[in-house]
């Protein structure tokens, strides 16, 4: 049986990952590559490595880490962070990288979602959603959740999906940092809404939030920072707990 | 011998061409080299246009093997063991097979090779995937997935279960073992097939006959599993 997948993503500046919440305040957690092994080694499923520099030197310096990462880890690992066209997905993925994530290049020119599943296959294009709930409903923003733009949430994914996006990784910026669980609703539209997996993101703060992801929201996967970082969740203990929960989980 | 430049370092064995590996490589100090008849292994990469053999080096590094990227037919020819791994679109990727006569020298291979993906795919007779006859050598269609409810997502992609494993690629295996996937077209089950992955309908997520073995699973990306298993190819 297919597994539900657990996704630690690692937020990477200068080399050092950091985790935000709130998408602002960066704490220090330590080195990516040792940190990926470990995680790999306690049985996460894949790993997100997002580059959150923005200067050319700290691009190289995450490509080096790429190389580092892929030369020691044997699960598969997504990249992102500053891929706005295809020579960066070029340069990541000869770099090592299984996967790519995507997001405000894309919003800002929805081909490049062709390009990369034309050129390399659907497999290695992850469409990364920020979006923020209010009256109007669902919005997607840029640039890291500062700059909102016309699009809905659902339709956005929908295209991703009919463009050959081959994952949605959605953030819901309301309950990210937040801790009280993911966007459970609004992952369950997507879900059976869209031909390809859902990766849910922003909100886990307990066990039960994974849970309530998979079983609530039909999510495919959940990815999670800050609980696994600061180790307030183990790996094992949070798969122990979605299997003895019913859920198909790798251990 | 080694040679290091800044980032890279290249693997230069003779008479073989060179393979680049990041420096970073880890060369696992529990895992000896593996010793054929008091010569180091040789290990053969087929080189085709399909994408991502990064992370096979990457494992097979891991397990202490230098192999090397190839698609000269007298070097393939000469390996101990010859990796077909691979991501890519079946008739373009046999269309490079052909014009290269690459086809002829891999049904004619006599050393185990493990078709790995794609690999395992272009080992059939033939592939929905730009209805294209392949290699021939497992006498059964490659058919696209066609998802029968709405959690059938397409491609099938992530971990899942090898059960009825029956192949040395398996030696040693509790059932029920978790394996690396990422595919949207799939072999039935066959007189082949060396283990059955369930995703919409059974598949054979494994392969096998006489020399040629195969995974439809990342074994290079299914962790210590996917590790046991290359081990238990380079030990055939």
């Amino acid at each position: 049986m297919l597994a539900k997948r657990i996704i630690p993503c690692l937020d990477v500046k200068d080399g050092m990952t950091v985790k935000g919440t709130n998408f602002v305040n960066l704490r220090q957690a330590g080195d990516p590559v040792e940190l990926g092994r470990t995680y790999s080694e306690q049985g996460a499923d894949e790993l997100v490595f997002l580059d959150i520099t923005a200067s050319h030197e700290g691009r190289k310096t995450f490509t080096d880490m790429v190389q580092r990462v892929a030369a020691t880890l044997s699960i598969p690992f997504t990249v992102g962070g500053g891929i706005n066209e295809l020579k960066d997905v070029d340069r990541l993925l000869s770099a090592g990288a299984d996967k790519v994530s995507i997001n405000s290049a894309a919003l800002r020119r929805p081909e490049l979602i062709d390009e990369i599943a034309n050129h390399f296959g659907s497999q290695v294009c992850v469409v990364a959603i920020d979006a923020r709930m209010d009256e109007q409903g669902w919005t997607c923003y840029m640039n890291g959740g500062r700059i909102p733009t016309e699009r809905s949430l659902f339709d956005w994914a929908k295209e991703a999906n009919e463009r050959g996006a081959g994952e949605i990784l959605f953030t819901s910026m309301n309950h990210d940092g937040v801790k009280t669980g993911f966007a459970n609703d609004a992952l369950a539209q997507l879900s059976t809404s869209l031909t390809i997996p859902v990766i849910a993101s922003g909100g886990a703060g307990a066990m039960e939030h994974f849970r309530d992801a998979f079983t609530l929201g039909h999510a495919d996967a959940a990815l999670a920072a800050s609980v696994f970082h600061f180790g307030e969740i183990g790996i094992p203990q949070l798969k122990d707990y979605l299997r003895k929960e019913g859920i198909a989980v790798r251990l | 011998m080694f040679s290091f430049t800044k980032n890279i370092f290249f693997i230069t064995l003779h008479p073989f061409t060179r393979v680049c590996v990041p420096t970073h490589a880890h060369f696992c100090a529990h895992n000896a080299i593996i010793i054929v008849k008091g010569n180091k292994m040789k290990v053969a990469i087929v080189k085709y246009n399909a994408g991502n053999i990064y992370s096979v080096i990457h494992a097979l590094a891991r397990l202490g093997v230098e192999p090397i990227l190839t698609d000269d037919p007298a070097l393939l020819a000469s390996a101990d063991k010859v990796l077909f791994p691979g991501q890519g679109e079946a008739s373009n990727a046999m269309k490079y097979l052909r014009e290269h006569k690459l086809d002829e020298m891999i049904r004619n291979l006599k050393q185990p090779l493990l078709g790995i993906c794609i690999g395992q795919q272009l080992l059939c007779s033939h592939s929905e995937e730009g209805d294209v006859d392949c290699l021939g050598i497992f006498d059964t269609k490659v058919c696209k997935f066609m998802p029968e409810r709405q959690e059938d997502k397409v491609p099938h992609m992530g971990w899942n279960t090898l059960r009825d494993t029956r192949s040395l690629l398996f030696k040693d295996f509790a059932n029920e073992e978790y394996a690396y996937f990422v595919h949207s077209y799939y072999v039935p089950l066959c007189k082949e097939t060396a283990a059955v992955t369930d995703y919409i309908q059974p598949f054979s997520s494994a392969m096998h006959r006489d020399n040629f073995y195969a995974t439809q699973f990342h074994p290079e990306k299914s962790g210590s599993v996917g590790e046991r298993i290359l081990k238990n190819f380079l030990e055939i």
